[in-house]
């Protein structure tokens, strides 16, 4: 038995402070501070903003609450709303039923080509909504459409059976872009859903519609209106669709309202701010309700936790019905679409299929957008800030999320949802926050390449809480705790142990935060100048120049681009990723 | 060697007031001993080895290892955990997927301050490897072992530093019956073999009662009883104790008196007057529980003549249940029923009478209060 010296006789303890400047207190400082920076200060600029006068050379701005009512006041407003809700509901349902459509075939049917279906359904996803917006102008537009000239030349009228210009063409584009997003949320949905549940009540004796209507919908309710919230603000938040198919025949939204008084002359910043706010209002109400149902959803418990491969139904001949369906879907949302840029790439002067114009086929639009000034800096542009702010954002969110999942400092719950406040911002508003934030601030940011970083950054902060989050709450703790009682530092413990365990997750976050920064449209739209454009910036130049022929070659190399870099990350990461255990 | 010292610690709760995990923990661990915190889940004894750790923080107490004050609330001393250099075997082993064998067993020979050269690491590790019996398995992804082979790393990777104290988070708890068998011994062996000074988490009485030196029985965040196995086994000091570790009989009962040709308390209980061992202290009319395990209660056919005829009873074979290496009979010795453990030579059919004996030694007096405490 050893006898213990008393505690007095320990030495070199007694001075030793109770807590030691840990470099790890100031990496976590840095980033807290950055992200509060970063979601909470251009927000509050915006606030300010719709508060003020516009500023003149002559007339120092005032505060004043005439944005607002200048907002509100005029009838145009109810328009405007009742626009908004019209398109954002009708874009949500739209793609809630054929995203549920297929999520519920991929998964609960024995639908042929079923392994395609996920892979078809990324795809959308990697097609920057400009070119799908631009391509769908193509097949659909009254005088130009294809669609119509097609119907028009087979029954010999000249009647126009489909208008992209009106509330139905806005929806019905939106609807399908937003498609792919609906069916990975219900996919999810389905995938988490015991079994089981409809096993039992099958051996209960329901029939196959008492099952649907019973359990299967009782029990994917608390996804479908989740999913339905989140689609409706993303599509009252989109900017293209309203813009090129809303725009040219009056049909204001919020997005678009924003953008014209910013444009008009002078730009009423105070106005597009106040529109902001509302929009901002809205967005916030989605996404708040969203969060009440899913935090609901807990008492459905339909996640066991268990593996299990979910019973499929056996449609017998249906089953060619679902895949005709679905390959349908497939050619509206991706062949289509593609095989009209790639038409359109391949003329000198725009025109419609037909034998004359097939002998004009010629590569020229690609010489000239290659050729075309702004092009190369555009595509430099866009290639440093995508992988530079994909980077930034994981390696900054990761930290955040280490701190929110495993330390115990009072209020960290806060910083988790500071730092997914952007979610809630609209691009374009974002835009306009950053701009009115970094005008005032002054230091030489504005105007530069480093605006657009900034704004990528706060933009996409979102997305990578989500996905490191995600990953690491499947790391158990001990991993952590144990490379700390091996003796190894709060840095070490990171660098070795944290980010390699990460990498699955962080590869995938920082794939897809590259793809969204390449499509990135409506804040960079408020934020580029001159040497600073983008390639979505290009393509949106070129629309307004009218140059489609040149802009359908640039977006056929951007999308080959962009599959090509998808297939290569997900190459990479199978080969190189962390295998699974 | 380590002494643990008024330890408390709580977890701030969503609504009202703090949760307490550990109350008043007090213990002490001998140099090269091996000792057993036990307890049912939420006794607060994980909170109790976390805190050791220094992976929690507790409000108040003092942990002294080897002399140095690795936590003390009063003084505002807290070693972080990297720094305390005790080799730790967490409960899901917490083998990093993302590097082979070797490299996880190497990481803290890497890790710490005072470098080592490249082969001065290769040695060490092989030679840890070597005596988990791992060490063919150096190259191999550590995803790819089994699971007693993952735990027999997590045990590597813990004694590779050469740690002032081995902390053992329920370590054999995810392997299965045959393999937690084997481990146990293997585990025992080189805890002897090394003597190295180790605490051990289970809730597992069997494991418990093999492996240790020394066992503190934890119950609702405090320590109930301390001693070595047989002492917790055979003379319990509380309810809990006697019921957590082992089956045993409950018969209340009234303190009658001491016996004066043998020294001992009488209890009158349901069963009989009984001549009982305590380690309280009794008086007359005190409402005691007198427990006695299975195995410990006699069994036979005949009034035995041989041995002692104290605390003889019989009664009348009520149920029986075969189980292969032992029969257990429940007895009716008038309306109570006595659970015993008998070799299976031993066929006495239902419905006859049975004599029944209780050595005094094995059947414990416990007095209401400390049971009522310890239920509280």
């Amino acid at each position: 038995m050893e006898a213990i010296r008393p505690v007095t006789e320990a030495p070199d303890m007694k001075d030793q402070p109770a807590v030691k400047a840990d470099p790890k207190w100031f990496i976590m400082g840095g980033v807290v501070s950055i992200v509060a920076w970063l979601a909470l200060i251009p927000l509050g600029f915006l606030i300010w903003q719709s508060f003020k006068t516009p500023q003149t050379a002559r007339v120092p701005s005032v505060w004043t609450l005439k944005n607002y009512i200048e907002a509100y006041s005029s009838s145009e407003t109810l328009v405007l709303f009742s626009n908004s809700v019209q398109f954002a509901a009708g874009t949500a349902v739209l793609a809630l039923v054929i995203g549920t459509g297929l999520a519920w075939m991929s998964e609960r049917t024995n639908t042929p080509f079923k392994p395609l279906f996920y892979a078809l359904s990324i795809i959308p996803l990697i097609i920057p909504g400009i070119l799908f917006v631009v391509s769908w102008i193509m097949l659909a537009s009254p005088k130009i459409g294809i669609i119509n000239l097609v119907l028009q030349s087979l029954f010999g009228t000249d009647t126009v059976y489909v208008d992209i210009y009106s509330m139905a063409g806005m929806i019905w584009v939106d609807g399908l872009h937003y498609a792919p997003i609906a069916f990975l949320l219900m996919t999810a949905a389905f995938r988490a859903m015991d079994p089981s549940l409809e096993e039992s009540a099958m051996m209960s004796g329901a029939s196959m519609f008492q099952i649907f209507r019973n359990i299967t919908l009782k029990l994917a309710w608390p996804a479908v209106a989740a999913s339905f919230l989140i689609l409706f603000v993303r599509s009252i938040e989109s900017f293209e669709v309203p813009a090129l198919l809303g725009l040219p025949v009056g049909i204001q939204v919020f997005t678009s309202s924003i953008y014209d008084a910013i444009h008009s002359y002078p730009s009423n910043i105070g106005l597009a701010a106040a529109y902001a706010i509302t929009l901002l209002v809205i967005t916030m109400g989605g996404i708040y309700m969203q969060s009440r149902i899913t935090g609901q959803a807990g008492k459905y418990s339909t996640v066991t936790g268990k593996g299990f491969r979910p019973r499929t139904i056996d449609l017998g001949r249906w089953k060619y019905l679902t895949a005709g369906i679905f390959i349908f879907y497939a050619v509206l949302v991706v062949i289509l679409p593609f095989i009209v840029l790639l038409w359109s790439s391949l003329q000198k002067y725009y025109s419609v299929p037909s034998m004359a114009a097939l002998k004009n086929v010629s590569l020229t639009a690609y010489k000239t957008v290659i050729d075309y000034p702004s092009v190369g800096t555009a595509v430099w542009n866009s290639f440093i800030l995508s992988i530079g702010s994909a980077t930034t954002v994981m390696l900054l969110t990761a930290i955040v999320c280490w701190i929110v999942l495993r330390t115990k400092i009072p209020g960290r719950w806060l910083l988790d949802n500071v730092a997914s406040v952007p979610l809630v911002l609209p691009g374009l508003v974002m835009g306009l926050a950053i701009m009115v934030c970094y005008l005032n601030i002054g230091g030489g940011i504005y105007g530069t390449i480093w605006i657009m970083f900034i704004a990528y950054v706060t933009r996409f902060m979102p997305y990578g809480m989500r996905y490191n989050t995600t990953s690491m709450v499947q790391l158990h703790k001990e991993l952590e705790e144990s490379a700390a009682m091996s003796g190894a530092s709060w840095f070490t413990v990171f660098r070795r142990v944290v980010l390699p365990l990460l990498k699955p997750g962080l590869l995938a976050g920082w794939i897809y935060i590259v793809i969204v920064s390449v499509r990135e449209l409506s804040s960079s739209i408020l934020l580029y100048s001159p040497g600073t454009e983008v390639v979505s910036i290009v393509i949106w130049e070129m629309w307004q120049n009218g140059q489609y022929v040149e802009l359908s070659a640039f977006g056929v190399m951007l999308i080959a681009t962009l599959f090509v870099f998808v297939m290569l990350a997900q190459w990479i990461g199978k080969r190189f990723g962390v295998k699974e255990t | 060697m380590l002494t643990v010292r008024a330890l408390n610690t709580e977890y701030p709760s969503q609504r009202g007031p703090a949760v307490k995990a550990a109350q008043d923990v007090t213990f002490e661990v001998p140099a090269g001993k091996f000792f057993t915190l036990l307890g049912p889940s939420g006794c607060g004894k994980t909170t109790t080895l976390r805190s050791i750790a220094g992976l929690e923080r507790p409000v108040s107490g003092e942990i002294v290892v080897n002399g140095r004050v690795i936590f003390s609330s009063e003084r505002k001393i807290f070693v972080p955990p990297n720094q305390r250099n005790f080799g730790m075997v967490f409960q899901s082993y917490a083998i990093w997927p993302h590097m082979t064998v070797f490299a996880n067993a190497a990481f803290p020979l890497e890790v710490r301050k005072t470098k080592l050269s490249k082969s001065a690491i290769r040695e060490k590790v092989m030679r840890v490897l070597h005596a988990v019996a791992l060490d063919q398995y150096a190259d191999r992804e550590a995803t790819k072992l089994s699971g007693g082979q993952q735990q027999r790393l997590a045990l590597a990777r813990a004694l590779v530093m050469e740690p002032e104290l081995l902390l053992l988070d329920e370590p054999l708890s995810n392997l299965d019956a045959k393999l937690r068998d084997r481990m146990r011994f293997e585990l025992k062996r080189i805890q002897r073999e090394l003597g190295l000074t180790t605490i051990y988490v289970t809730h597992d009485q069997g494991e418990a009662l093999a492996l240790s030196h020394e066992i503190a029985v934890m119950n609702e965040g405090r320590i109930v009883q301390v001693g070595p196995p047989r002492t917790i086994y055979e003379h319990p000091r509380t309810k809990f104790v006697a019921d957590f570790i082992g089956t045993t009989n409950f018969i209340d009962g009234v303190a009658l008196g001491i016996d004066s040709a043998t020294g001992r308390w009488n209890v009158r209980t349901p069963a009989g007057d009984l001549l009982v061992h305590t380690d309280s202290e009794l008086k007359p009319d005190m409402r005691v529980t007198v427990s006695i395990r299975p195995e410990d209660v006699e069994l036979s056919d005949e009034a035995t003549t041989s041995g002692s005829s104290l605390n003889l009873t019989s009664g009348l074979v009520d149920q029986k249940v075969f189980l292969g290496d032992f029969v257990d009979f429940q007895v009716k010795i008038g309306d109570f029923m006595l659970l015993s453990r008998a070799h299976p030579s031993l066929r006495t059919p239902i419905g006859e009478q049975i004599h029944v004996r209780l050595n005094p030694d094995k059947c414990v007096a416990i007095p209401e209060e400390s049971s009522a405490r310890a239920a509280a």
